[in-house]
């Protein structure tokens, strides 16, 4: 049986949670470890809904640095006041 | 009005009769502080050699992964009006065709929430709008909006489809590449909108060989109008442009890259067989010679320019196939595409990268693409598939006996 989108989307976001500031993930990282965990239960569709879930709920968001990642909402570096 | 800085360096690219945009910043800079900055900043990195741009941060709207360039300066309490210099993508309608009341509308926007200045258009094909401040990205999204337009594409997701005028003004257009662009750029809105990608993915469609937004360059998917008829001849056409003095020999038949033409001084003939649809001929005897009548496109993958690898020219996926709508052929091979690059692919690694790493036949495979003599690099050269079957076991065998 499918996992519920807001499932996913909080696994994801412990995900992201735990590597913020070590490693930035791409939405294809959260993808593959999100297949890998939760087997067919979910397929890259629904993990698709999820990272919209994640972004549109204002708990992540997407950032560049050379490549898109996703990550917690924080100030950037560069930005000024 | 802010008083304008000393700028010596960059009044030198107002000399001369062709547009300046530094002539442009300072007309922008009579109605907006941000553009006398703009000006102070520039003429330091001149001469400092130095660039004082910061990037970074900001990338789209709310919900948005793409579209917004964030910018600051790093020098803000000498130049706090350009403190924050967002670039915004617009995705610009197929062919750049605009009334002037959404330009108006579009400049009207900009004026009051940005800089006022614009880039009509970016090598991207967007709008692009230059400088404005984070505060005002959303209001600025949610004006153009209301006037019918929408962010584009930047980061590692599909970049703003663009294509040329192609059927609306172009007699040489093969295919409807407006129609064609439109339709991508709303099947694929998630992909446009929320990076998903190992890295940029860009469509271009130019609607004969001509190519002028130059898809072969500057696309991971060309499409390029093409025929695969005969090239139609008014032969009473060529006779005109012999009679008005055109040398039909050394200007058509001598450039010919397909050594495919005759003129014995009354009729041109073509053997089609030969034409690698270079467009020349066409070009210069455009009243008398005209693409063939069974019209499609040709489909070809992976050029980029130079940042990771060198510069890639596209090379050939699909020789010839019909553009109808739904495009159900090119949406298939496109969701293949992207399904093994954004599995398989490197960060950063674009997709004509990825074929070459992963080798094409591999690549074929995974798209279920039958490989076909026409996937060439060039035309006549370089057919770099391998062809499995017809290599038979015993001929390694022989050549290591041998
Ligand atoms: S690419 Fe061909 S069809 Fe398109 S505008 Fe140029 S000449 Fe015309
Ligand atoms: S299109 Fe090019 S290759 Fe074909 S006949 Fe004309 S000049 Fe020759």
């Amino acid at each position: 049986m499918a996992k519920p989108v807001e499932e996913v989307a909080d696994a994801m976001f412990n995900m992201v949670k735990d590597a913020q500031g070590m490693k930035k993930l791409k939405p294809m990282d959260l993808t593959k470890a999100m297949i890998e965990f939760f087997g067919d239960e979910v397929d890259k569709k629904l993990c698709k809904l999820a990272i919209r879930e994640l972004i549109e709920s204002g708990r992540c968001v997407y950032t560049y640095f050379g490549g898109s990642f996703i990550e917690l909402p924080h100030r950037e570096g560069a930005a000024n006041d | 009005m802010a008083d304008l800085p000393n700028t010596p360096l960059l009044d030198e690219l107002e000399k001369g009769p062709w547009p300046s945009f530094v002539k442009e910043i300072k007309m922008a800079a009579k109605r907006n502080p941000m553009g006398a900055d703009l000006l102070g900043q520039l003429e330091q990195s001149y001469r400092e050699k130095i660039g004082h741009w910061k990037h970074g941060g900001i990338v789209g709207v709310f919900g948005y992964g793409g579209g917004v360039i964030g910018r600051y300066s790093d020098l803000p309490e000498k130049y706090p009006n350009i403190s924050h210099f967002h670039t915004m993508r617009i995705n610009q309608p197929a062919g750049w065709f605009y009334t002037s009341e959404a330009l108006r509308k579009i400049c009207d926007i900009w004026e009051k929430r940005g800089s006022g200045l614009t880039n009509m258009h970016g090598s991207t094909g967007d709008i692009i709008l230059l400088g404005t401040k984070t505060d005002e990205l959303e209001p600025v999204f949610s004006d153009l909006q209301k006037i019918d337009f929408d962010i584009g594409g930047s980061g590692s997701d599909l970049r703003t489809p663009s294509c040329c005028c192609g059927m609306a003004r172009c007699e040489w257009a093969c295919y409807d590449t407006m129609a064609l662009t439109y339709d991508l750029t709303m099947h694929y809105q998630d992909e446009l909108h929320r990076p998903a990608f190992p890295y940029k993915f860009k469509f271009k469609m130019s609607g004969c060989p001509n190519d002028c937004v130059a898809s072969i360059a500057r696309s991971d998917m060309s499409i390029i109008g093409n025929w695969r008829d005969e090239i139609q001849i008014d032969q009473d056409a060529v006779g005109e442009y012999a009679d008005k003095g055109m040398d039909i020999q050394s200007d058509v038949i001598s450039n010919c890259p397909g050594k495919c033409m005759e003129w014995d001084g009354k009729e041109l003939h073509i053997d089609n067989s030969y034409c690698v649809h270079c467009m020349h001929c066409i070009n210069v005897m455009s009243k008398a010679l005209r693409p063939g009548k069974d019209r499609g496109a040709t489909i070809l993958i992976g050029s980029k320019a130079p940042i990771i690898e060198g510069a890639f020219l596209s090379s050939v996926l699909f020789p010839f196939i019909k553009i109808e709508s739904p495009y159900d052929k090119i949406k298939d091979t496109v969701d293949k595409i992207w399904d093994i690059w954004s599995e398989e692919g490197k960060n950063r690694e674009r997709v004509g990268e990825f074929i070459q790493r992963v080798g094409l036949g591999n690549f074929l495979d995974a798209i279920e693409v039958e490989p076909v003599a026409e996937m060439v690099a060039h035309p006549r050269e370089n057919p770099y598939v391998f062809y499995e079957e017809f290599y038979e076991e015993d001929d390694g065998e022989e050549e290591e006996e041998g």
